[in-house]
């Protein structure tokens, strides 16, 4: 069979279990696709002998016939995770030539659940950006096209070489992590499924660190099934994470019933907003009424303190990579910048920091560092997560109240050209995240799930927020919109 | 609040960041839009509101206060810019 890359990752693990095909197959067919999509710069760092090697042994597993979950099924891993003698460098300069001597608990228990790593995925510099032009190895390519334009769009970000390579069918399916929206808004962009788990709920072991209290590592999928299929591995209890919670990973695609009647799905107004494309509108209202007729309960809810999530996430998500990356200082690992005679320890971290970090994330240590400041610390800091309680606060009453899931867009327009918002600006690049931010200030658990297009044929996504640890519940609403969505289209083949 | 090019200098040195003088005037033009939105927050009422701390409700888990690794400098070291004898080596500190 041709186009086996093309295949979810339900679909092939079902016809490996059935013996039609080999993971050996599988994995060639993405090599052979990843081969010949360097115009999209998702894959950064290919690994096809790790590959060839791990389908190998997956196929041994399934001809034994005791195959783990995702046994045989080639994926592609966000440069972001550490994996063990593989370039892991965040796509930053810093980390210029660093070889982890360890895996992170994600990729390890993706690896355990039989998994088959095609290599390392684009995506922003320490994560930090909504349309992957901040990587070092250069932007990543949406598949996605304006009708016959050639503009070259970009695929959101941060995980965007990993939204451009599952829309592209480099690979079945791929990791992602999200700190203000970076599964969902990419996922948004390019026509497929992302979703962030609860706080806590993926360990963050081994993923080089942006901001600790908003980072979620989760799947970048092609439907919401494989979403969960692949949830399921990623997460579970890891005591290297003293933030990893210790509680049981239900079966999650077992809880795909697409039954949601009697549940009650809430529309807060606040995500209305002002010049809001009509596009955007109609989609939700669209997503609403798909959810009324699938018997859901609909109900207005408020969340008034909405408008400040993006200003607290931009306190509170520097501060926290200020601190994050004070390790970058060219002694242990990485890039360290050529001294002049005379130059001590001082301009060597300097010198380091300056050529290492990219302007974006220079920008955000630096406002890090003022909001932590002596005389600012309260202004800023104390203040934002102040305001961050009482963000949380509004989806506590919203549940409390009854709400099951909230309904909302993804992101505010569809997939933008790159070099479209300028770096001039950075305020105009964080409205991006203006639904999904709310989110991770809250811990809670979201997903993007592609259900329409615009008018020039581009994608476009809603967000469902759950209550926290009710990925199951959640992912079952996301599966009754994906069946009343039915979003089947998908990009054609230019590159 | 308006960050001038000395308050630009500064974070730049608090940061351990090099930026040469004529990019101060723009790095501080830059520092004051995103406050200029992070100001926002001054709307906000929290009297009485207690700080997050924690996002989820939970207990952090001690561990056996145990050594549990170790022995195994060759790996500590093998990513290092520089590295002599089993050290990590840096520019003269002291004079």
């Amino acid at each position: 069979m041709s186009d086996l890359n093309k295949l979810g990752l339900a679909a092939a693990r079902d016809m490996l279990r059935a013996k039609e095909v080999t993971s050996v197959e599988l994995t060639e067919a993405c090599l052979t696709a990843i081969e010949g999509a360097d115009a999209l710069n998702a894959f950064v760092h290919k690994t096809p002998d790790i590959a060839l090697e791990r389908a190998k042994a997956a196929d041994a597993r399934l001809a034994e016939g005791e195959a783990p979950s995702m046994c045989g099924l080639p994926v592609g891993i966000k440069d972001l995770f550490c994996t063990k003698g593989v370039a892991s460098q965040a796509a930053s300069k810093i980390l210029e030539g660093f070889l982890p001597e360890y895996e992170s608990t994600v990729s390890q228990n993706l690896a355990d659940a039989g998994a088959v790593m095609l290599g390392k995925l684009n995506m922003d510099e320490f994560a930090m950006g909504s349309s992957n032009e901040t990587s070092v190895y250069g932007n990543a390519i949406n598949p996605w096209r304006r009708g016959n334009e050639d503009t070259a769009l970009t695929p959101g970000g941060s995980s965007g070489g990993s939204a451009s390579a599952v829309a592209a069918d480099l690979c079945l399916a791929a990791t992602g992590t999200d700190t203000g929206g970076s599964i969902r808004q990419p996922a948004a962009f390019t026509g497929t499924v992302g979703i962030k788990p609860t706080y806590g709920r993926c360990s963050r072991w081994g993923i080089v660190a942006f901001a600790s209290s908003l980072d979620q590592a989760g799947p970048m999928t092609k439907s919401v099934r494989d979403a969960a299929i692949m949830l399921e591995a990623m997460c579970g209890h890891d005591p290297k994470d003293s933030t990893s919670a210790d509680l049981a990973v239900p079966d999650f695609e077992a809880m795909l019933t697409g039954d949601i009647k009697g549940k009650t799905i809430g529309i807060p107004k606040e995500y209305r907003l002002d010049g809001m494309p009509d596009e955007i509108e109609q989609l939700w209202s669209d997503g609403t009424a798909m959810l009324r007729d699938a018997g859901a309960k609909i109900v207005d809810i408020s969340l008034p303190h909405t408008k400040y999530a993006l200003p607290t996430y931009y306190v509170i998500a520097p501060a926290e990579a200020s601190s994050n990356l004070a390790r970058y200082d060219g002694v242990r690992y990485g890039y360290r910048a050529k001294l002049e005679q005379g130059d001590g320890i001082t301009e060597m971290y300097e010198k380091t920091r300056a050529e290492g970090f990219g302007h974006e994330v220079q920008r955000r240590v630096m406002i890090g560092t003022y909001v932590l400041s002596a005389g600012f610390y309260d202004a800023y800091y104390n203040k934002a997560r102040k305001v961050r309680t009482l963000i949380k606060r509004d989806f506590e009453e919203a549940f409390a109240a009854g709400v099951d899931a909230i309904l909302t867009p993804a992101t505010p327009s569809a997939a933008f050209g790159l070099g479209e918002v300028t770096d001039d600006d950075p305020v105009q690049m964080y409205l991006n995240d203006v639904f999904t931010v709310t989110v991770n200030l809250a811990g809670l658990p979201g997903i993007a799930v592609p259900t329409g297009v615009d008018r020039k044929g581009l994608p476009l996504g809603l967000q469902l927020i759950g209550r926290p640890w009710e990925e199951g519940d959640l992912l079952n609403t996301a599966y009754a919109l994906e069946q009343a969505a039915g979003f089947v289209a998908k990009p054609e083949k230019w590159w | 609040m308006s960050i001038d090019q000395n308050t630009a200098a500064r974070v730049a040195k608090l940061a351990r960041i090099r930026v040469e003088e004529d990019r101060l005037p723009a790095l501080a033009s830059e520092f004051n839009t995103i406050l200029g939105f992070i100001e926002q927050l001054g709307e906000v009422d929290v009297e009485g509101v207690e700080p997050m701390v924690s996002v989820t409700p939970m207990r952090l888990k001690r561990r056996e206060d145990v050594v549990t690794d170790g022995n195994q400098q060759d790996k500590v070291l093998s990513n290092a810019p520089d590295a002599r004898e089993g050290f990590f080596a840096v520019p003269k500190v002291v004079e």
